[in-house]
């Protein structure tokens, strides 16, 4: 395996009594694209929260390009299953927002990153009022902004229609290709076969195998 | 120092869009205020020497009220969509998310209390026999005072089931010491019975010491699961 660009070590995550990761110890290389499966409630959603450092590690550690995962934050793109965007904003407004707080200047990059994921920037709308595959799909511009090495990318296929996960798979594929690591938590792995490099299955808060292909050993 | 003053310029002026396009804020605050100055003065009738007495705690009151109802909005915009958490993976510094939620109530409880001043001055027949001039920083102060604990405490309830009654229960008894400020500083200039100095010299620390710990300790409550 290539230099670990992430490591995860003895990672467990509780809440209260309920432990959702128990003991999670993993190496990812760069500039790959990994998918994460596994049936409701094996992990993936808290293990992506926490290489986002959204959650804090009850116990173990995360090190991402050596850092913790909240100093690795520049480095690091997320998209949730919400949209993280402001309803009554339309998509380019939300996208200036969350540039100025990255510190990124007004030199286009905010449309730029709305083309990249097949939307108009002048589309005067507010988020609110887009489809489930158009507010996807902004979700992931906000994600790729400020051009992270890292991409998590928490279901961007639900409730979505079959042309706007094309788009995302196409453009995820291309963003692979250029060097970006991919990490997509998805219950629809049928998409990503011949486009994810290893997929990963979690259960009962546990890596418990890793393949390149879709069938399990 | 500059992007601190940037990213809260932003978050101000994005609140700021936000209130301005939707309205829930200032219209349930300003129906809740309306309500109150009306009602109370169809309960009492009282003589310009009384209103001068009871004037001072009844504004108060009314904007502490009607402040919670502004705290409580400033969060669950936030929470729809879970768009906090885009501000949490950012780099962005905790304290311009305070202090830009802070300055964004500080804004809309000033506007009430502008549009409102002259209902309850109307309404309660009063004029103030001391120096006038001394209301503005008691205002200020004031409500600087009840904006900056309530957006920490707003905050801190974001996630908990029952905010709308855990900001209450959580900001009034904290702000005892303010509202006491703000009333009596208020009577004083309203009745002409000496110097409002000392009230808002205590209103002026009062600031100060929250302030400085809300922002010392908010990474603390914006990072919390």
């Amino acid at each position: 395996m290539a230099v670990a660009l992430i490591a995860v070590n003895g990672l467990i995550k509780q809440f209260g009594r309920f432990a959702a990761l128990r003991g999670v110890t993993a190496e990812f290389a760069g500039g790959r694209f990994y998918a994460i499966l596994g049936d409701n409630g094996a992990g993936k959603t808290t293990l992506l929260r926490a290489l986002a450092g959204l959650a804090q590690p009850t116990r173990g550690t995360i090190s991402i390009l050596g850092k913790t995962a909240r100093a690795a934050c520049r480095d690091v793109g997320y998209m949730a299953h919400p949209s993280l965007l402001y309803d009554e904003m339309s998509g380019l407004e939300n996208l200036r927002y969350f540039a100025r707080l990255y510190d990124i200047a007004g030199d286009g990059r905010c449309e730029e990153a709305i083309r990249s994921v097949g939307l108009e920037p002048d589309l005067a709308r507010p988020v609110g009022q887009y489809s489930q595959g158009m507010r996807q799909r902004m979700s992931l511009a906000r994600a790729i902004l400020h051009d992270p090495k890292i991409l998590l990318l928490d279901e961007p296929f639900s409730n979505v229609d079959v042309h706007s996960a094309r788009v995302i798979v196409g453009l995820l594929k291309a963003m692979r290709d250029s060097g970006k690591t991919i990490f997509l938590v998805t219950h629809q792995a049928a998409l990503l076969e011949g486009v994810a490099d290893e997929f990963v299955w979690m259960q009962d808060g546990q890596i418990v195998d890793r393949g390149a292909g879709l069938s399990r050993e | 120092m500059s992007a601190l003053k940037s990213i809260t310029g932003a978050t101000l002026a994005k609140d700021i869009r936000l209130e301005w396009r939707s309205r829930d804020a200032i219209n349930s605050m300003l129906f809740f205020s309306l309500l109150v100055v009306v009602i109370f003065s169809f309960s009492f009738d009282p003589n310009a020497e009384e209103s001068r007495e009871i004037a001072a705690g009844l504004i108060w009151v009314a904007f502490l009220f009607a402040a919670v109802v502004a705290l409580n909005q400033t969060w669950a915009r936030e929470l729809r969509n879970q768009v906090l958490d885009a501000y949490r993976v950012s780099p962005a510094p905790a304290s311009s998310l305070f202090l830009a939620k802070a300055l964004g109530n500080f804004s809309l409880v000033s506007l009430l209390e502008a549009v409102m001043a002259p209902l309850f001055m109307i309404f309660y027949n009063l004029r103030a026999l001391g120096p006038a001039w001394q209301l503005i920083p008691v205002a200020v102060l004031g409500t600087w005072a009840l904006v900056v604990n309530g957006t920490f405490f707003a905050a801190m309830s974001l996630r908990t089931r029952s905010r709308e009654i855990m900001l209450p229960l959580l900001l009034f008894p904290i702000s005892i010491p303010a509202v006491q400020s703000m009333v009596e500083a208020t009577r004083v200039l309203l009745a002409g019975d000496g110097s409002a100095r000392f009230w808002l010299v205590l209103l002026l620390t009062y600031d100060v010491v929250f302030t400085t710990a809300c922002l010392a300790l908010f990474e603390t409550v914006l990072q919390a699961e």
